[in-house]
């Protein structure tokens, strides 16, 4: 389950859906009174210079939308004009954002790409009014200054922020398949450099401030301050304010050079790049990176590059015009909008729909200090929960309590922590041997061995110590919760809460319900996750509940194509192409050869004949071999430490041909391997909606991209069955379905779907 | 941060009725401090405790504060603590034998003299039979060396003890790197020349980069200057305030340094140098100059510069402190008693600096005061922007309400008592030693300028302060000290 790690960068977006509400009236007014009717940006004037206030009403970010870009046009036109203004500094009222970017439902309410390169090249042409302005502007930033907030602060003269780790900066488009489409690929080159722009624009990554001022991307930082005679984030506002109104006064008396003294390394790189030849090798080497990272599955990319290049060969204007013809065609992609419905119901995923449980969870215990255990302790302890991590041995609670400090002593290392604060987060943690401190305890989760006589067991001594309030939640991947449940005193407070490996890299929490758990330990779960920096999808109780339930078909389809004779390796090329980030055959190795055969086992006996396919004979051989994949060193492939390309397991060839079973050729084409995977796959996950598993599509494809791998390209099975269409999928499993039976088998909601085409799970 | 309240009687001839009548109640003074008849006008009560034993300053003295790099730049730390020593010795001619126990305060430890009081005591010919100690509180470590010596007394453990302070900023252990140094140590440990020499072969020429010591504080890394810019902006104290406050520092210390009332100050012959006889970082400028100056921390915008800030210090103070009835006994009219003390803490980032404000209220409230009772007021300047910033906390009614947990405002010190004699900022700051010199600017101030009661006050690394208040020896003085920390001592 390593495999959604790819797109794990999703997370960084904040949440920017722009609540417009026509009535309202902007209360923040500072400037003069004939500024009223404005509702998004307003300003006032200080000596001479003047002091424009970006404030969205009703959201907690301010986002570039229509009605924010005309009132903003219309404020730098009237301070253009007057004569008494010298310069002006942009900054938000809003604590924590200065502009998270341009609207997103603005950009998908448009119907053709023209349409949007209309929004582009006027966002293009505003902000080269910025850039051209003979009256300095500094863009004060606090907060997240990203995609058209960060191009709108790179067409200002300077650029000041404020050093806290709230304030980041970034070009986030390539995440939801776009590009900066308001003039960034043209000027970021410029000013930070071709090699930082790629890797800006390409990863989407966000830059912290201290990084920031060091490639150049802003000019000064302001330190955040602590207690005054106000609140702390109202008066550093003010200050930055104070110091913007400084600075731009000095920069239109000519005291302040808007120039940058560049470093040594950056003005040879750019007399690197002054040589074509060497410009050239750029392009190439970052596009041949590019392609192999995202298998020519992802468009944007690769024409961020193109519009890069083109400005930069071509001159500005046709870089411009690339650019915004190639932002129409990005945002009309099938994969941007696959992108684009992921990043909402990411959103969607970060919220507490059950409310706020009653008693807040403050004291966490952990049972195991396995792998498991200890990455729950880990995303907990930095969260500042007081967390007891209680093992049966000495050993094992040593290691877990290893693991939690190394993944803190990594952050320092990267300098996301002090060691100060290392220490002070790590002394969060108790570990110990025996109950003392769970009379404390608000919420204790277990992540012992998947055993359903140990999880009674510990069920049962932890009922003895634990308060009432207190609930238990079950870290299982296919253990039925019902059946942990039956044991307790308190079916109430029982509850799964179904973690991925690595715990503090894997962004998905699956929670599980059975039908006794009661709807404030619903919400006390999904309280604790959320605070843990989960994406949680809350499903039924039932056997592989959602995320297993969907696995299992597809890994059993897994084991057939490989007794059919398909190199492993090749079956890995043919999922990574399709999107996986990771190979099937090393996802069974990741995922451990003994955990697949235990599920499979378990999911077999639940659903019959649909999760055939394979022979589990298989995965039993390799278990009595030890060939239990990443874990014991062998399994598909063989693993050692410090190799980077890995080897197949030539023991597993006799296996293989043991168990060999002659393919069938007209389903054996490489596109039908593909889809015999994806399509068993997106089945089962319609089957859970179906049968009530999950609660709506949204959480079900945040659950297969980013706890299973499911292509993100796709935007889940339910985008990928709205996009790609019911009728063609159902075609698909009737065709299979022909040639190996039931297991292929289109459930109800798929056919009804492919019977009526006006059918989405999707409506926007 | 650590605030210390002395107590000190004044023993002017210039008292009032207010010590005539307090000579007859019990505790604070007795007939041997001449009561004298003079234009004392308030009365005060004692701050005297029921069963707890007079605490008293019988006299402290100072080496002259230097710039570090100046006239003691070659000598140690432990000859700057001698010299307080010795001059202590000499000012109140205590015999050797009579001192318990000895106790001095530092920072930036000198590793070869780590107890730097018992290598200074032992160079100043007291007995081996001392006991000496030595601690440290960042810019408070002189409060917690009186404030342990008041400790030990008032728990009648001892009856006469030195406190002190030293620091030497001319010179501070640079080490070498930990790689180097684990070298060196496995290098003593090998046995044979194979092993030393492939010890050697791992050597690395970036193991000679040398540790400096941390001006940063540990848990937040940040310089207290930068600590100190911050909390000017926070409370939006502006460049020109602080600069004023600064001049005002200097121009006081001047004044007192001419009209010879710092009379703290012992002369010192420095080894093969002259004899030092005054400070020498007392330089009133003018507002204009002091506006050139670049800031010093917070490039380029920030407020707090060279020129209001105090400086790197060298120097070391020392008090004797006895019990009441002990001095008395010995014949001494003691400066003050050490009455009451706080220490307090907070948050090392943001209210680093912010001590004496939240330790002034606590140390009144423990001794039943207000600010208006309080004759001399003594804090320590760390940075003028420091003491602006404790001034508008204390003045603000929605700091106290949402900081400290109190109803209301705890008011401004008014300045005509606030550090009247010049304060850190212009006498200099040598860490370990700045808290005698406080109690003793204190007890002074309340003998030549009539009062009751005083306060000193100090912040220190770390967050926290201490305060102390002291009361003169016929009834008058008491000052509140407060130091670099968050902790509140009130003497």
């Amino acid at each position: 389950m390593v495999a959604s790690r790819a797109i794990g960068s999703l997370s960084r977006f904040t949440g920017s859906r722009t609540l417009r509400c026509p009535g309202y009236i902007c209360r923040t007014f500072t400037g003069s009174s004939a500024l009223l009717t404005r509702t998004h940006v307003n300003y006032g004037v200080k000596g001479d210079v003047a002091v424009v206030r970006i404030n969205s009403p009703n959201s907690k970010v301010n986002t570039l939308n229509k009605e924010l870009q005309s009132e903003f046009t219309e404020v730098m036109n009237e301070i253009w004009a007057s004569d008494q203004i010298r310069s002006a500094i942009l900054i938000s009222s809003k604590p924590g954002c200065f502009i998270a970017g341009a609207d997103i439902n603005m950009l998908a309410a448009c119907k053709t790409d023209q349409e949007l390169m209309q929004i582009s090249q006027e966002g293009q042409r505003l902000f080269e009014k910025l850039e051209k302005s003979t009256k300095p502007i500094v863009a004060a930033i606090s907060g997240s200054c990203l995609g058209g907030g960060l191009e709108l602060a790179i067409s200002c003269q300077y650029r000041i922020a404020t050093k806290d780790k709230k304030t980041v900066l970034g070009f986030p488009e390539v995440l939801l398949g776009i590009l900066p489409g308001a003039g960034g690929t043209q000027k970021l080159p410029k000013m930070v450099g071709v090699p930082a722009a790629f890797d800006m624009m390409l990863t989407g990554r966000n830059i912290r401030v201290d990084r920031a001022k060091k490639m150049g991307l802003v000019d000064q930082l302001v330190e955040p301050l602590g207690p005054g005679l106000k609140p702390p984030e109202e008066r550093t506002i003010e200050y930055l304010e104070e110091v913007a109104v400084t600075f731009a006064k000095g920069l239109a008396d000519k005291k302040i050079s808007p120039k940058r003294d560049k470093g040594l390394v950056e003005k040879l790189t750019s007399y690197a790049m002054g040589i074509p030849f060497v410009r050239q090798q750029i392009y190439k080497k970052v596009e041949e990176k590019v392609r192999k990272q995202t298998k020519g599955l992802y468009p944007a990319p690769l024409k961020i590059i193109d519009v890069v290049k083109t400005g930069i060969e071509q001159g500005s204007d046709a870089g411009y015009l690339a650019e915004s013809q190639k932002f129409g065609e990005l945002a009309m992609t099938k994969e941007s909008k696959a992108l684009i419905g992921l990043y909402h119901g990411q959103v969607l995923c970060k919220k507490n729909k059950f409310g706020a449980p009653q008693k807040e969870v403050k004291h966490l215990a952990i049972l195991g200090a396995g792998l498991m255990g200890a990455g729950i302790a880990q995303v907990s302890v930095d969260k500042g929960l007081k967390t007891i991590l209680k093992d049966a041995t000495l050993a094992g609670l040593g290691r877990g309590q290893q693991q939690v400090f190394k993944g803190l002593n990594d952050k320092v290392k990267k300098k996301a922590l002090t060691s100060f604060e290392r220490d002070s987060i790590f002394s969060n943690l108790t570990g110990q041997l025996d109950y003392q401190g769970f009379e404390k305890a608000d919420m204790v989760i277990e992540a012992v061995f998947e055993d359903l006589s140990l999880k009674h067991r510990v069920l049962k001594e932890v009922e003895a110590v634990i308060p009432d309030h207190c609930v238990f939640a079950s870290n299982t991947s296919a253990l039925p919760i019902n059946e942990i449940a039956a044991v307790s005193k308190r079916p109430e407070k029982v509850i799964g809460m179904h973690y991925f490996s690595p715990v503090d890299k894997m962004q998905l929490l699956e929670i599980i319900t059975t039908e006794k758990t009661s709807r404030d330990t619903t919400a006390s779960a999904v309280a604790v996750g959320l605070k843990q920096g989960k994406v949680i999808i809350v499903v039924k109780d039932g056997p592989g509940f959602y995320t297993t339930r969907c696995l299992a078909p597809m890994m059993s389809e897994v084991i057939r194509i490989l007794q059919e004779g398909v190199d492993p390796k090749k079956l890995d090329s043919l999922t990574t192409s399709f999107g996986f980030p990771v190979g099937a055959t090393t996802l069974v190795d990741e995922v451990g050869v003994d955990v697949a055969k235990h599920v499979a086992e378990d999911l077999g006996k639940a659903f019959g004949e649909r999760f055939e396919g394979g022979s589990l004979e298989l995965l039993r051989q390799m278990v009595s071999k030890g060939f239990l994949g990443r874990k014991s060193g062998k399994g598909f492939y063989i693993y050692q430490e410090g190799m980077k390309t890995k080897n197949l397991n030539s023991d597993m060839d006799s296996i293989l041909a043991s168990l060999k079973i002659p393919p069938k050729p007209d389903v054996s084409s490489d596109e039908d391997i593909q889809y015999r995977l994806v399509t068993r796959f997106v089945n089962e996950a319609v089957m859970c909606l179906q049968e009530g598993v999950l609660a709506t599509p949204a959480e079900g494809d945040i659950g297969a991209v980013f706890g299973l791998g499911f292509p993100p390209c796709l935007g889940g099975p339910f985008r990928f069955v709205d996009l790609y269409g019911a009728q063609k999928i159902v075609d698909r499993l009737r065709k299979y379905e022909a040639a190996y039976g039931k297991q292929f088998t289109p459930c109800q909601l798929l056919v009804d779907h492919a019977n009526s085409p006006n059918k989405k799970f999707y409506y926007q | 941060m650590t605030s210390i309240l002395t107590y000190t009687f004044k023993n002017l001839p210039s008292t009032s009725k207010w010590a005539l009548r307090f000579s007859v109640r019990p505790l604070s003074c007795s007939s041997q401090l001449r009561a004298a008849p003079a234009a004392q006008t308030k009365s005060k009560k004692t701050l005297a405790k029921p069963n707890v034993k007079n605490v008293v300053v019988v006299d402290g003295v100072r080496i002259p504060f230097l710039l570090s790099g100046t006239l003691y730049k070659d000598l140690m730390p432990h000859d700057l603590a001698r010299a307080a020593l010795l001059g202590l010795l000499h000012r109140t001619s205590v015999p050797k034998d009579v001192v318990d126990y000895i106790i001095f305060g530092t920072v930036i430890q000198e590793v070869k003299t780590s107890n730097v009081a018992r290598e200074a005591a032992l160079g100043a010919g007291f007995s081996d039979k001392t006991p000496a100690h030595t601690v440290t509180m960042a810019c408070i470590s002189a409060n917690q060396a009186m404030t342990t010596g008041v400790g030990l007394i008032a728990s009648g453990q001892y009856d006469v003890v030195v406190a002190g302070g030293v620091e030497l900023m001319s010179d501070v252990p640079i080490r070498h790197s930990r790689k180097m140094r684990k070298m060196m140590l496995d290098l003593n440990k090998a046995k044979t020349l194979g092993q030393r020499l492939s010890l050697i072969s791992k050597f690395r020429l970036n193991f000679l980069s040398p540790e400096l010591p941390a001006v940063a504080e540990f848990s937040t890394n940040e310089t207290m200057g930068h600590s100190a810019d911050r909390l000017a902006a926070a409370f939006a104290i502006s460049r020109p305030e602080q600069d004023e406050y600064a001049l005002r520092s200097h121009s006081l210390a001047k004044k007192a340094q001419d009209e010879g009332l710092l009379s703290d100050v012992i002369p010192f012959k420095v080894p093969g140098k002259d004899t030092v006889t005054k400070d020498n970082g007392i330089r009133p400028s003018s507002l204009e100059q002091m506006a050139k100056l670049k800031p010093a921390f917070i490039k380029p915008y920030g407020t707090v510069t060279a020129a209001n800030s105090s400086f790197l210090t060298d120097g070391a103070s020392a008090v004797l402190i006895m019990a009441e009835e002990k001095a008395l006994a010995m014949g001494y009219k003691p400066k003050a008693y050490l009455r009451d003390f706080v220490y307090v803490s907070q948050d090392p980032k943001d209210q680093l600096l912010l001590g004496p404000a939240y330790a002034t209220p606590k140390v009144l409230e423990k001794a039943g005061l207000t600010m208006n009772d309080v004759d001399a007021f003594e804090f320590h300047e760390a940075f003028s922007g420091q003491i602006l910033a404790n001034f508008k906390a204390m003045d603000s009614d929605w700091f106290a309400q949402n900081y400290m947990g109190r109803k209301a405002k705890v008011g401004l010190p008014p300045l005509e008592k606030f550090n009247t004699w010049g304060g850190s900022l212009s006498l200099g700051h040598p860490f370990g030693a700045t808290g005698c010199r406080l109690v003793m600017a204190a007890a002074n101030r309340l003998r030549k300028e009539g009062g009751q009661y005083a306060l000193v006050a100090a912040c220190a690394a770390g967050g926290q302060v201490c305060h102390s208040r002291s009361t003169g020896a016929s009834g008058k003085s008491f000052s509140l000290k407060q130091s670099k920390l968050i902790q509140e001592c009130l003497i």
